[in-house]
């Protein structure tokens, strides 16, 4: 379903992603980890398509589509979706209207569905009302981009190490929400949190080391 | 009768003649005339060195008054029923005049407003009607000599409503007018006074529109209040000129021990705009003042408030807040004076400003003169950036450039525009998502 072939990724005139040659089907979580600054996230935000990062050499693939000059919403679009690892604050929007909107369905049985999946993640239907990511812990930005990974439906996941600084349970929750992702989705889950590299001990690892795919197998 | 051109006696004389006004509001004009002539253009204000009098369409005479819809011809029907007019009045308005131009030509107050003996005539009608109680706040509250366009105002007004709420009244529903401008190289002059007697309370909203031009047209009407003892007024100004106006708006209450005024003001359109809504707080009186605009490509806007606090315990709290996208340049121009005596006064001040682009500009003139030593002022000014990260966070989510524009306005936008009445509020949220998506780069 996603193909990354030969992709050479730069940010400020400096390579990061060196040659990186990836595949993730559907029904299947692909694990990246390695050291910081190993190129990871890059990967995962070039995938996404980052104006920051520029794509001088490879193509990204995506059911058969060349995407690697798409725009990100596009790219949204045709079922890609990144958790953003640190992801910005927005004053004033509302995380309940926010997701509405982006789904594209404001009718009460999407509401419901939303509701479902905050009491999943554990986040309070109270947060439907605060504002995007504002004021809201590390812990709680986390669950709520699962949250959106798990609402908004797309095929291709990205989850850029949503499981670094929460604890444990947490780690436990995300993981057993990811085994039913897969169901229907493919997962490239990018971390270096040793739990989650043990409890996916049986998917496929990737690991990364200065840019470049070090050691690719289970 | 339509006239172009040349501000001169022989004008002004006409349009006092036309409106069968009695001799103090003649002279009135006349000597507002003579201040016109007199003073010179205000240095600090950008665009309207563009505004050649001498080429607009001064005053233009609509003889047409209509208390129903289905009186008016269909072309200045079709002008309200796009608006949504005519329903909006029906579901939640106690009264409503509309201009067109120069002169007000729908006006109903629904009978439960005349049942408790509130007034709400176009200007016109009052002057010949209640010509001692108009002329005891007409021109007091913003004097002509204010400044050089307040004085053009004076001598050309025309259209524009007058209410009177009677002692312990209290209205519940706001009563609204509409002004229209639909023509380009025109200028509307008109005048709005709203007295609210001892205890009584009302809610008056302001709604500007105007069809888009190739040219511009010139806008410099004037709304004085007199809030009495005990008394409220809500004032709210929707504002959404087309993008070729130039919006020159003052607004001025007085308000009396005890009394209150919210100013709520709503700039999306016009291309340049200049809204300082003032007041003047004796005892114990409260003001709120809410400015909140957004400047588009090539826009220029400026709002701001002048809060005069005279008596003892006095209250005031100004929000402005402001979103500059394209190279459209906001500026908050402030004025907080607290005279000596006025003990214990309390004033805070915010003023947030959005900047989306690297070419949006944000400037801040807050100016306080505190003579008083008991008094409490606080001030805070923030500017904050649409980053990279959250439009790629935003684009990420599916939504464009524009959408996610619109969608980061809204939101900053969200608190102020909650003071706006739900129905407004909603027509709001969607001129705001089309302007983004039509017209900015």
């Amino acid at each position: 379903m996603l193909r990354v072939e030969d992709l050479h990724a730069w940010i400020e005139g400096k390579e990061i992603v060196k040659g990186v040659d990836l595949e993730v089907n559907k029904r299947e979580i692909v694990v990246v980890t390695g050291p910081n600054g190993s190129g990871k996230s890059t990967l995962a935000r070039t995938i996404m398509g980052d104006p920051k990062v520029e794509v001088k050499e490879g193509s990204i693939i995506f059911k058969g589509e060349d995407i690697t000059d798409l725009p990100p919403e596009e790219r949204f679009e045709r079922g890609i979706f990144l958790t953003f690892q640190v992801p910005p604050e927005f004053e004033g929007v509302k995380i309940g209207e926010f997701l509405m909107k982006v789904k594209g369905r404001e009718d009460l049985e999407t509401l419901k569905e939303l509701k479902e999946i905050f009491r999943r993640v554990g986040l309070k239907e109270e947060f439907l009302f605060r504002e995007l990511h504002r004021g809201l812990s590390g812990g709680e930005r986390k669950r709520l981009e699962l949250a959106q990974a798990l609402f908004l439906g797309k095929d291709m996941i990205i989850l850029d190490e949503i499981d670094s600084g929460v604890d444990i349970e947490s780690v436990e929750m995300m993981i057993s929400i990811l085994k039913d992702l897969k169901k229907r989705a493919g997962i490239l889950y990018i971390t270096h949190n040793p739990l989650t590299l043990k409890l996916l001990e049986d998917e496929r690892i990737i690991r990364m080391k200065e840019g470049r795919v070090v050691e690719n197998g289970r | 009768m339509r006239t172009v051109g040349k501000v001169e006696r022989s004008l002004v004389e006409e349009i006092s003649r036309k409106k069968g006004e009695p001799e103090w509001m003649r002279q009135l004009r006349l000597q507002s005339l003579e201040l016109f002539e007199k003073m010179r253009d205000p240095v600090w204000i950008k665009g309207i060195d563009e505004v050649d009098l001498d080429k607009l369409v001064l005053y233009e005479d609509v003889e047409v008054r209509a208390d129903k819809w289905e009186e008016l011809p269909d072309e200045i029907r079709r002008f309200y029923e796009e608006l949504n007019l005519p329903e909006m009045e029906k579901k939640f308005l106690a009264g409503l005049s509309t201009s067109f131009d120069s002169e007000i030509v729908y006006s109903r107050a629904k009978e439960m407003l005349e049942e408790r003996g509130v007034i709400m005539l176009p200007m016109e009608e009052a002057v010949r009607r209640y010509p001692e109680m108009v002329r005891k706040y007409f021109g007091r509250v913003f004097p002509p000599a204010t400044h050089k366009y307040a004085a053009l105002h004076y001598a050309l007004w025309s259209g524009g409503v007058f209410v009177y709420v009677p002692k312990n009244v209290k209205i519940e529903f706001p009563v609204e007018a509409f002004f229209l401008i639909s023509s380009e190289m025109f200028a509307q002059f008109e005048h709005s006074l709203i007295v609210v007697d001892e205890g009584a309370s009302i809610h008056f909203i302001e709604g500007c529109s105007s069809p888009q031009f190739r040219k511009f047209s010139f806008h410099d009407g004037v709304v004085e209040a007199y809030v009495h003892k005990n008394a409220h007024l809500k004032f709210t100004t929707v504002q959404n000129w087309s993008r070729d106006i130039i919006n020159f708006n003052n607004k001025r209450a007085i308000v009396e021990e005890n009394g209150s005024v919210e100013w709520v003001e709503g700039a999306f359109g016009s291309k340049a705009s200049f809204v300082y809504p003032s007041v003047t707080l004796q005892k114990n009186a409260r003001a709120r003042v809410t400015n909140f605009s957004i400047s588009h490509q090539g826009e220029w806007k400026e709002s701001g408030s002048k809060v005069f606090h005279l008596g003892e315990g006095s209250r005031s709290t100004v929000i402005s807040k402001t979103i500059s996208t394209g190279d459209g340049v906001s500026v908050y121009r402030g004025l907080l004076r607290i005279n000596k005596g006025a003990k214990h006064a309390f004033s805070a001040i915010s003023c947030d400003s959005l900047l989306m682009d690297e070419e949006s500009k944000t400037f801040t003139y807050p100016h306080n003169q505190i003579e008083e030593e008991t008094a409490r002022v606080s001030y805070e000014a923030t500017t904050s950036f649409l980053t990279e990260e959250q439009m790629f966070y935003m684009n990420s989510r599916g939504l464009d450039e524009d959408a996610a524009k619109a969608m980061i306005a809204l939101g900053f936008l969200s608190d102020v525009v909650a003071e706006l009445p739900p129905e407004y509020s909603a027509v709001f949220r969607k001129v705001l998502e089309y302007d983004f998506r039509g017209s900015v780069g």
